[in-house]
């Protein structure tokens, strides 16, 4: 409970946080969205046949434990759509890969949607989101 | 939630919490009369397992006044349902007369007069005859315990949790699940856990360096009790490292992983588990959303929002059961499993009433033992209260109003914060406040009371924060405590809306105007999660603040407007 306001505000908790940042560090939806359009080449996106899973709340918005699984596709993107740069990852797999899934650990700049797009090896895409939560926290019990 | 007809009809066999007739007598006598230890534990033994509930007791070895909630909003899918119902509506909704021990024991209605009646309620050693009680019908019960056991108390806080680890091993649980327990820190958790006679469980514990499961603790434990296969799933608190300091912890990561707990409960039943118990530290709203994700799982033993309910929920096929807090209630839940299958149950929440149960001679030496070393300090008497002093409820509590005002005037601070814990057993009008009266309301491990300077834009940021860990619409993105008390500022708050909107006309209450959010005041605090907090124990603080003013006066707080409930 002890914070500065920098503190608070770079956990971005809250509309107070946009207002004071400069707005180009924030991507927006829309910056996603065409991140997105661009991955598919403006293709429709499917739902199902892919997992994302993700904590809820983040214990670290600092570094916070991911991972996709999509049985069947030859690459996947992950994006987070209010950090500075959404793309965060794309992870390519080959012929010989076991299986479509990888683990890793991102940042996440405040509360947002993390959303997963995986490219079959038919060339139709799919799609899935997962609210994640960053919060100062401290209050509970 | 069934209503109570529903309920009775749909089931083979159930029994609420014990209903006594004709209790209209105000005086203890005339109750300790009505009221025999007999009917408190009478039970028709039924089926052929039986589990025993205990929960979040934190740390209450001796019995307690606790005042239920007057306000505990659902937001959202569970509004209105239990146990976001309190009171009057509590009472019509169970059955439950006005003035009964019943009454008393789980709704917050006439608290301070039906505590001269009734009494204080818990204690380790009532709860231990209870038990005993249980095992004479069924030797081989199970005993779970949902956690918040090793926090709580003076004695908890000076024996670093070895008084309650020696006083719960005499009542030979079967397996425990986690919360405040982590605040001892990880070296001696693993230390009380390596020496646990039973099962200590999470499957949502997890290592934070492999993002693993922890191999410290178990997944579950597969009982055969009366030719019944029975798992247990433990799921410790999922929010450890956010609501508590995770640098207590730092090698422990937690959240909910209900794709695992399905896991879990496939592999149980690939084991032959005839009956799937998952003992829980969830939170109750977590817990029913749990239920509608995890397939399989026959009951959900819920715990860390200490809701006491005198039926169980049923969310699809699966039961959850709320056992309430601080040694108050033991749940018995007989069950009738057959061929694989839950077949029928009956249930009580049994209301441990203290002058009405007698104590277990054994457990209580134990809890006596435990004491003797620290009895001195803790009988010493710091002032009095002429006001009821309670934590419970949404928004503030007179415990906290306490503090904030001790806050204020020891730390000299524009602005209090307290932190929304629900536990701290209560206080009658007249009593003495002893020092372990105190503790039971503050002591732990990261008590220090920080004094800073913070904007008006940060204070809300702050409250905004903390009121989305209570009124998110989706239980899973909720912590579970109540919001943050405020001392010294006013303000109000629509829990409809979403984060960063929900709070609005804070004000200064000592000059009485709007809070600038450009302005700089003199906040203080305690319990921050935050390593190396500078600042006197709050114990200190809150012990100096009541022997200076003597007599204790908590006027009701109206500096909180609610809406959108």
């Amino acid at each position: 409970m002890e914070l500065t306001r920098r503190n608070a505000l770079a956990m971005g908790a809250g509309a107070f946080a946009a207002t004071l940042l400069p707005l180009e560090a924030f991507a927006t939806p829309e910056a996603t969205q065409e991140a997105i359009a661009a991955f598919t080449g403006g293709a429709d996106i499917g739902e199902g046949g892919i997992t994302l899973t993700a904590p809820e709340i983040a214990e670290n918005g600092n570094t916070v434990p991911i991972s996709v699984d999509a049985p069947g596709a030859v690459e996947i993107v992950v994006m987070a759509e209010k950090n500075p740069d959404p793309a965060v990852v794309t992870f390519k797999f080959g012929p010989m890969s076991g299986a479509q899934a990888a683990s890793t650990r991102i940042r996440l700049a405040g509360t947002q949607d993390i959303i997963a797009v995986a490219k079959m090896a038919d060339g139709s895409f799919v799609k899935t989101s997962s609210t994640v939560k960053v919060t100062i926290g401290g209050c509970g019990g | 939630m069934i209503s109570r007809r529903d309920f009775l009809q749909a089931t083979v066999a159930a029994s609420a919490i014990y209903g006594v007739s004709g209790v209209g007598n105000w005086a203890r006598l005339a109750a300790q009369q009505a009221l025999t230890q007999d009917q408190l534990l009478n039970f028709d033994t039924f089926g052929n397992v039986t589990l025993i509930h205990v929960t979040d007791i934190h740390g209450q070895l001796k019995p307690t006044y606790f005042r239920e909630p007057e306000i505990n909003l659902g937001v959202g899918q569970v509004k209105g349902k239990p146990p976001h119902v309190t009171g009057e509506d509590f009472l019509k909704m169970f059955d439950l007369k006005p003035g009964t021990p019943e009454a008393y024991a789980l709704t917050y209605v006439d608290f301070v007069s039906l505590a001269k009646t009734y009494g204080r309620m818990g204690g380790l050693d009532r709860v231990a005859t209870v038990i005993n009680s249980i095992r004479a019908d069924r030797p081989d019960a199970l005993l779970l315990d949902g956690g918040d056991t090793w926090h709580g108390s003076y004695t908890c806080l000076k024996t670093d949790a070895q008084d309650m680890v020696n006083v719960m091993n005499k009542l030979k649980p079967d397996a425990m699940t986690f919360h405040w327990e982590f605040t001892l820190g990880s070296d001696r958790v693993r230390e009380i856990v390596e020496g646990l006679p039973f099962a200590a469980m999470g499957q949502n514990i997890f290592d934070n360096e492999w993002n693993e499961p922890s191999e410290d603790f178990v997944d579950y434990e597969i009982f055969e009790r009366g030719g019944v296969k029975i798992a247990v799933i433990g799921q410790a608190f999922p929010y450890m490292p956010i609501a508590n300091p995770g640098w207590m912890f730092p090698e422990y990561s937690f959240g909910i992983h209900d794709e695992r707990m399905q896991e879990m409960v496939d592999e149980v039943r690939g084991a032959g588990a005839d009956l799937v118990v998952c003992l829980s530290h969830n939170g109750f709203d977590v817990d029913r959303k749990m239920a509608s994700k995890v397939t399989g799982i026959d009951i959900i033993l819920t715990g860390h929002t200490h809701d006491a309910l005198p039926e169980p929920v049923m969310v699809g096929d699966t039961m959850l059961i709320a056992s309430g807090s601080n040694g108050k209630f033991v749940t018995r839940l007989d069950l009738d499993v057959r061929d694989g299958r839950m077949m029928g149950f009956r249930h009580k929440l049994i209301p441990v009433f203290s002058d009405v149960i007698e104590a277990d001679k054994d457990v209580a030496a134990a809890i006596d033992a435990e004491r003797a070393p620290y009895e001195a300090e803790m009988a010493e008497v710091l002032g009095h209260t002429d006001s009821l002093i309670y934590r419970r409820g949404n928004f503030n509590g007179t415990w906290d109003d306490l503090i904030c005002n001790a806050l204020i005037e020891e730390r000299e601070a524009d602005i209090a914060l307290s932190p929304g814990f629900r536990w701290g057993p209560s206080l009658i009008p007249g009593d003495p406040i002893t020092r372990e009266d105190l503790y039971n309301a503050t002591s732990m491990t990261y008590p220090n009371a920080y004094r800073s300077e913070m904007t008006g834009e940060t204070i809300k940021v702050i409250l905004e924060d903390v009121a989305d860990n209570l009124f998110n619409p989706d239980p899973y993105y909720q912590q579970g405590g109540d919001m943050v008390r405020v001392g010294g500022m006013g303000y109000h708050i629509d829990v409809s809306k979403p984060q960063g909107s929900r709070l609005s006309n804070m004000t200064l209450l000592k000059t009485g105007e709007a809070i600038d959010p450009a302005k700089k005041y003199v906040v203080s605090g305690w319990a921050s999660v935050r390593e190396g907090t500078e600042g006197p124990p709050i114990f200190e603080v809150v012990e100096n603040y009541i022997k200076r003013v003597g007599t204790v006066h908590v006027d009701p707080n109206k500096s909180v407007k609610v809406s959108g409930a």
